[in-house]
């Protein structure tokens, strides 16, 4: 459902992604590893145009979403987005935050839109915060609201952009947890992550990035097993 | 010499307190609603806008409030032959001169917003001008209140100058009073004690205005 084709993206004279092919299939779950600063933040932004790419094309459905003219904010409202740092509204309260998007973008009416966001509250396990502003909640339940309000589109597909790189240890669980529940409902998901483990037990392919380039893409098995670059090899030793 | 207030008309001078609010309250609508519009414009990606915005902030920045206060009430007639009532013209060119400086406060303010904020809001399909309105606007005016504050009341003090368009605010009515009566401490020393309290009074809703917006955190 999503394909990549020769992306380059530079910011200025940096070149951060250098002729970046990729392809997704529908309900795939594909973690994206590397060092940082290779790349892996830029490539998932370009996904849903939050960065605009140099050159290369990104297929969402079969649609081109480079060429001008497309219609961007369809295209993202089917793209679930959730960041290292939250960005929960904060002055809106859970439940405005989670129904915002449903009501003013979809135009979907505010009783089904409460009653759905309530459901996915329950399923992240924050009914009862659903009155509360952000700023009262702790780093994992900001988190697992961000993901609930990105539910909340009913989106196609999620990106999660190092979703616990910004979490206390002991929170850093309910999250993942979260995150590998919605990995059995079908969902295509691209997750960027420096949770080894985690890739290894929920991404059906792993994507290692290095200096703007994709050197590898394989299964874990594979990939944590034998990998087939120097560079994976390395960087491997240095996390496992 | 001694005071000597009984030859004050204090109803008329009182009157006047309508007057200078009505000017301090419309300008401050209308130059929040325009500085709004002027901050957007500032941050717009499209130059020829941004370029608009920073001009005109520069020309009613760089020139005098009198200067263009009397432009528009005595030089736009002779242009256009419409014959502005002075209300009219002292609040207009109210708006517009604190259009300018709102503007720069609000493009401060948009730009403290956390990118984040941004980013959040577009991933989720919402358009520019809904997330500016509901997600972005909204933080950058809580931040900046004080701010604002500081301009309604600056825009309330300043008002005094439309006296000189013959709009019959508080410094006129006390002007008329001193031509009168040949008593000048008693007529400016009243004034300067109403500014004082409706000066009080705009503070005292701004920091109430800030307690409300301080809930969410």
């Amino acid at each position: 459902m999503i394909k990549v084709e020769h992306l380059h993206k530079s910011f200025g004279k940096l070149e951060v992604l250098s002729d970046v092919s990729l392809e997704i299939a529908k309900g795939e779950v594909v973690a994206l590893i590397g060092p940082s600063g290779s790349g892996k933040s830029t490539l998932l932004r370009c996904l849903n145009l939050l960065e605009v790419p140099t050159s290369g094309h990104v297929y969402i459905d079969g649609v081109d979403i480079t060429v001008k003219g497309t219609n961007v904010l369809k295209i993202r409202e089917n793209l679930g987005m959730v960041f290292q740092h939250f960005h929960l509204f904060p002055h809106k309260t859970v439940m405005e935050n989670m129904i915002y998007a449903p009501t003013k973008v979809k135009g979907v009416d505010k009783e089904t839109a409460k009653r759905e966001a309530m459901d996915l509250l329950r399923q992240v396990g924050l009914e009862d915060k659903a009155n509360s502003y952000p700023e009262t909640l702790s780093g994992g339940q900001k988190q697992r609201a961000a993901i609930a309000r990105a539910l909340a589109m009913k989106p196609e597909a999620m990106l999660f952009d190092e979703p616990t790189s910004a979490l206390d240890p002991e929170m850093v669980k309910e999250v993942l947890q979260v995150i590998q529940g919605l990995a059995h409902t079908g969902i295509t998901m691209v997750i960027v992550t420096h949770e080894m483990g985690f890739a290894r037990n929920v991404a059906d392919k792993i994507c290692f990035l290095d200096h703007g380039q994709l050197l590898e893409v394989s299964t874990p098995d594979v990939f944590f097993s034998n990998p087939k670059t120097e560079r994976a090899k390395e960087f491997l030793s240095k996390v496992l | 010499m001694g005071l000597d207030f009984s030859q004050i008309n204090f109803g008329f001078i009182l009157g006047g307190v309508l007057v200078t609010l009505e000017f301090t309250v419309l300008s401050t609508i209308f130059g929040f609603i325009l500085g709004t519009l002027l901050s957007i414009i500032k941050i717009s990606k499209f130059a020829p806008l941004r370029w608009f915005g920073i001009a005109y902030t520069s020309v009613f920045r760089g020139t005098p409030l009198l200067v263009q206060v009397s432009l528009a009430y005595w030089a736009v007639p002779q242009l256009t032959g419409y014959d502005i009532p002075a209300l009219q013209a002292g609040i207009i060119t109210f708006s517009l001169n604190s259009a300018a400086y709102v503007s720069e406060v609000i493009r401060a303010g948009i730009l403290a917003v956390p990118a984040g904020q941004r980013d959040a809001a577009l991933s989720l399909g919402v358009p520019y001008g809904k997330m500016m309105r509901d997600i972005i606007l909204p933080q950058a005016v809580k931040n900046i209140l004080p701010a604002l504050v500081n301009e309604s009341v600056a825009l309330l003090k300043d008002s005094s100058l439309v006296s000189v368009i013959t709009a019959n605010d508080l410094m006129r009515r006390a002007e008329i009073t001193m031509s009168n009566t040949y008593r000048y401490f008693e007529p400016l020393i009243l004034i300067a004690a109403i500014y004082y309290v409706i000066v009080i009074f705009l503070s005292w809703i701004g920091s109430r205005l800030e307690r409300r917006l301080r809930q969410s955190d």
